[in-house]
């Protein structure tokens, strides 16, 4: 996204060349093109325009991506620490802000 | 099979008929949307019944779809099935909706509950390999936060295709069947589609290729508009507590509580907060590029100053200098928190972005909420 840029230098993103066999598909599930393919190979384009959804990192066949993924979503980060659990909005539950 | 916990649901207004399938009947739906869907979608965005809008899980057909006819998936959230059914309206497709308790898709997702596990039962539930000759189905994009796709095609090989070898002993290669001119290998290949349903249609003319736009998720002033009634609403009960607890502290005085001053001074104070909520929940959201800063709880400050000074316009005469900075760090703090919320509506914040900010931002926002009662109380003992 050209428009929103969040905060830099935060995400977890890690993505490991050496595993990587180009097959794209972490170009085609990024929301916000942060992968690039260069030389038969994918590389990180855009760091700081990653959310963290995971999307990538649980479809790449070669398991050479890791995130660690959540929601970016600080009702659901107070939910975690008020209950003690991973962050979770309350989509599911009666709360319904987020997401 | 579509199955419905509520017979009545099996006349949901949006099904036509029933088609036959060699996996039983099919209910057929229409893709235009009626008033009743409208006007559903407009209770929903305000929070009405958003708990139960849901349609049941399972397969539907639209128009007249064959055993080569594409498969749309999407979450039960009868706004993501309207949503999508409207965009392929025209069309002959199946669509099949997985079970993800009312939530959309890019939220269940996230949740895992619109994940590899649910699509691959509930293709075996359908019996989705009886009703189409080709194994593609075609996942929205933001799916693939829950949906694995090699995952998907690897449980929905069957068993005996995964264990034979093609051609020579030793090779673990699947076999390939070749069925009515297609190349259809056991397992059902998970094709990701455009972000947005109304990208359909152009996706399918592109011949199943996303373009970079349809890949990318925006947050237009429309897109953002649309979900301030959510949170508007979502904070409701505290808003009205902080109404109470100022209304009650503006009758102040040394002797006591004053009912008489409370009347004269509460609405003061009510529309105070009403305007720092507003801030937050409202004025962030549409001024969010415009607003200076990357993160949104200082970006809610700064709203919220706007929204004091706006206040001081009004009220001024009648402040004292504690009163007066009072309310700037209260308004501040809740501009400031609410507005930090909206992170969970945006469509570009990280879990660790969230964290940083908040372990900043809430330290903050509490010692001036602190500060700013006492500041109150002070000047209201003047």
């Amino acid at each position: 996204m050209d428009d929103f840029v969040y905060l830099k230098n935060v995400v977890t993103l890690e993505l490991n060349q050496e595993k990587c066999n180009g097959c794209g598909m972490c170009l085609k599930v990024c929301p916000h093109e942060v992968f690039g393919l260069k030389g038969g190979r994918a590389h990180i384009l855009n760091r700081d325009n990653c959310m963290e959804c995971g999307a990538c990192s649980l479809n790449c066949p070669m398991q050479a991506i890791f995130v660690k993924s959540g929601v970016g979503c600080a009702a659901g980060i107070l939910n975690g620490i008020l209950n003690n659990t991973e962050p979770s909005c309350g989509c599911s539950g009666n709360q319904s802000a987020c997401c | 099979m579509t199955t419905f916990k509520n017979p009545e649901k099996a006349h949901s207004p949006y099904i036509l008929d029933f088609v036959p399938t060699p996996a039983g009947e099919v209910p057929r739906v229409t893709g235009k949307l009626k008033l009743r869907d409208v006007l559903g979608t407009f209770m929903v965005r305000w929070s009405v019944n958003r708990d139960n809008y849901r349609v049941s899980p399972g397969l539907y057909a639209i128009g007249d779809p064959t055993d080569s006819s594409d498969v749309f998936v999407t979450a039960n959230y009868k706004l993501s099935f309207d949503h999508l059914r409207k965009s392929i309206d025209g069309l002959n497709a199946w669509i099949l909706v997985l079970d993800t308790s009312g939530i959309n898709v890019w939220c269940a997702a996230g949740k895992g509950t619109f994940g590899t596990k649910e699509l691959v039962n509930r293709i075996r539930m359908c019996r989705l390999e009886d009703v189409i000759s080709h194994r593609r189905i075609i996942v929205p994009q933001l799916g693939a936060v829950g949906i694995s796709a090699y995952q998907v095609r690897d449980r929905t090989t069957p068993a005996a295709t995964a264990t034979l070898t093609a051609g020579s002993a030793g090779s673990t290669k699947p076999l390939k069947l070749s069925f009515n001119g297609l190349k259809v290998s056991g397992g059902f290949n998970v094709v990701f589609g455009p972000v947005k349903a109304e990208d359909i249609k152009a996706f399918i003319r592109n011949n199943y290729h996303a373009t970079r736009e349809m890949r990318r998720v925006t947050f237009t002033f429309s897109e953002r508009a649309r979900l301030i009634p959510v949170d508007f609403v979502y904070g409701k009960y505290k808003l009205l507590i902080a109404f109470a607890l100022f209304f009650v502290l503006s009758g102040l005085t040394r002797k006591g509580v004053s009912f008489q001053l409370a009347l004269e001074e509460g609405p003061y104070a009510v529309l105070n907060i009403l305007m720092a909520y507003v801030a937050g929940i409202v004025i962030t959201p549409m001024a969010l590029p415009y607003l200076p800063g990357r993160s949104f709880a200082f970006k809610g400050f700064v709203s919220g100053t706007v929204a004091f000074v706006l206040t001081l316009l009004i009220n001024f005469p009648g402040l004292n200098f504690p009163e007066m900075f009072a309310w700037f760090l209260i308004m501040c703090s809740i501009s400031s928190f609410t507005a930090m919320n909206f992170t969970g509506s945006s469509t570009y914040t990280s879990l660790s972005g969230v964290k940083k900010e908040m372990k900043v931002a809430i330290p903050i926002q509490l010692i001036s909420t602190i500060a700013g009662l006492v500041f109150f109380i002070i000047g209201r003992l003047f």
